[in-house]
């Protein structure tokens, strides 16, 4: 069905910390790497070994730089995946209702069997979080890795996506953004999280923490004072001559 | 957007086609015979080689029959129905024309109200996507429908009409022109609000996430070729609108001409669909830092 449900009490969703992101690409393997042998059909490559490889990921990312109106600019690294957002576009479009948005959690999901790879969900998705699987032809998308967070064959600390569970860095993390009382909400609300493309009108799920504040531009070079010596003697002598001629 | 031929073709043909049967269907082309068995042939052709051309870039096209399932929520299952319904609705209207023996009119009004429905379900498939804001717009659904009427005008020789429409078609192409490229501004999205850092500062792309191309940038930012958009907006007002309009005016509508006209309009529409495509930033674009 691709009515979008009434907004559900839970919202599952990421947080992804802007801050502390380091720009590995762990996430962008271990998402592959999971639901490569999970969710639907595998995550397909091509010419893998050629000049132009490419492939279906679900996540990807990118690295920018910004540069503040003061002060050096900053690299930034961004991870992009579905946004799980609650007024999703690439539902309502899709003919034939393979994509849908789960009422009881809020995750947005493509039924592969009933699919028939038309792209127009990717069209309709502001954020490019869906990739038409080139082999399969049919559409594949973050699953909020949906066959882990409810796994009970899996221990207790894996029940967690496979980015937020393999980020070495810990700018990855998962929970209930529907429940104010919620880690993941009280991070957002302590650091200001934030939609992206607001104008888009999709009410994304997750949020994006922003890189925290620098201080004033530091003295960094601590060599610097030991440069400035007072010479002496004939050095001294000759420095000052050679200053006057 | 990546100007996919299946989806040029699907658009344009399928278009021309409804507007011809629209046109057929409200009797304002009186044949009969073997003469009604070419034109209405010619309609159903169009828009039968339009709806199946659309299957091509199906990634999996055996199940094309879901899509009219979700018709309440979705443009292109909307657009299914009508078609569907059109083309079955105007069977009788067309029997009849071939065959003799009348219909009330009323079968053609109703059959042909489908055909416009069609070409605004079309339209609204493009028109609904907030991601591109030069198809966000109302000049879409004018757009679509203009070059239906236009196309269904000239096949059914209504000369004076068909002028009439080109004269709209080529105010409402330049204005779609001029308007669309305001359009992704206007919206406002930026790199700035896709990443959020603009109230950092200005953003710059660093590097990209990947080292080869992937399905979104081959699909959603097609900048091949957008050099040439100029002339190719010249030459497709020329060929859709201008010239089929003054051919109307100073020319007999004989059959023959007509044709001629005809396929000079097509050329054109396939240069206006192309570049309907071709020149339509989405807004992923952002992300890479092209448009
Ligand atoms: S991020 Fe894109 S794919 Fe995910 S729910 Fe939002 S619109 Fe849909
Ligand atoms: S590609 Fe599949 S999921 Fe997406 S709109 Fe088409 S049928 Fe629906
Ligand atoms: S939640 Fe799962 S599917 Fe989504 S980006 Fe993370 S690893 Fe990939």
């Amino acid at each position: 069905m691709t009515a979008l449900p009434p907004p559900s009490a839970k919202k599952l969703g990421l947080v992804i910390d802007l801050d502390t992101c380091v720009g590995c690409h762990a996430c962008v393997t271990a998402c592959k790497g999971w639901n490569d042998q999970g969710y639907g059909v595998p995550l397909s490559d091509q010419n893998a070994y050629g000049s132009e490889p490419s492939g279906t990921f679900l996540n990807r990312v990118h690295s920018y730089e910004v540069q503040p109106d003061q002060g050096p600019a900053q690299v930034i690294n961004f991870p992009r995946s579905c946004l799980h957002c609650e007024n999703a576009p690439c539902v309502t479009v899709c003919p034939t209702g393979a994509s849908y948005k789960r009422a009881e959690d809020g995750i947005v999901l493509v039924n592969e069997d009933a699919c028939i790879g038309c792209g127009l969900c990717a069209w309709a998705c502001p954020y490019g979080a869906r990739e038409l699987d080139q082999a399969a032809g049919v559409m594949k998308k973050c699953t909020l890795c949906v066959d882990r967070i409810y796994n009970e064959n899996l221990p207790e600390e894996d029940r967690q996506p496979a980015c937020v569970r393999t980020c070495p860095a810990g700018a990855r993390h998962f929970g209930d953004l529907g429940d104010p009382d919620s880690d993941v909400s009280k991070l957002v609300a302590e650091r200001g999280g934030y939609d992206l493309m607001p104008e888009m009108d999709t009410k994304p799920v997750n949020k994006y923490l922003p890189p925290r504040p620098k201080g004033p531009e530091q003295q960094v070079d601590i060599l610097a004072p030991l440069l400035d010596v007072k010479t002496t003697g004939f050095a001294g002598w000759l420095d000052r001559i050679l200053e006057k001629i | 957007m990546h100007p996919a031929p299946s989806v040029i073709v699907f658009t344009t043909l399928s278009g021309a086609g409804f507007g011809l049967l629209a046109f057929l269907a409200l009797g304002l082309l009186p044949v009969y015979g073997v003469q009604a068995f070419l034109i209405w042939g010619l309609g159903y052709g169009l828009a039968v080689i339009g709806l199946l051309a659309s299957t091509f870039h199906l990634g999996n096209p055996q199940r094309a029959w879901r899509a009219f399932t979700q018709w309440r929520t979705s443009w292109l299952s909307r657009e299914g129905w009508a078609a569907v319904a059109a083309l079955l609705l105007l069977a009788p209207v067309a029997l009849a024309a071939i065959f003799g023996g009348g219909l009330p009119p009323f079968f053609g009004l109703v059959g042909a109200a489908f055909c416009l429905a069609t070409v605004i379900a079309t339209s609204m498939i493009y028109t609904q996507l907030k991601t591109v804001p030069r198809w966000n717009f109302w000049a879409t659904p004018a757009l679509f429908l203009a070059f239906a009427a236009t196309g269904g005008a000239i096949m059914t020789g209504q000369a004076l009409m068909a002028a009439v429409l080109c004269a709209l078609l080529a105010v409402l192409m330049i204005a779609a022109f001029k308007l669309g490229d305001q359009r992704f501004g206007e919206v406002g999205a930026s790199m700035g609000s896709a990443t959020g850092l603009g109230s950092v500062g200005k953003v710059r792309v660093l590097a990209q996430p990947h080292t080869g191309p992937n399905y979104l940038m081959k699909e959603m930012i097609h900048v091949v070729g957008r050099k040439h958009a100029a002339t190719l907006r010249r030459i497709a007002v020329t060929l859709a609108a201008i010239l089929p309009g003054l051919m109307l005016l100073f020319m007999p509508p004989h059959p023959f001409v007509l044709a001629v006209i005809a396929a000079i309009h097509l050329m054109g529409a396939f240069a206006a669909r192309w570049l309907f495509f071709a020149e339509a930033e989405h807004v992923v674009g952002l992300y890479y830092g092209q448009r």
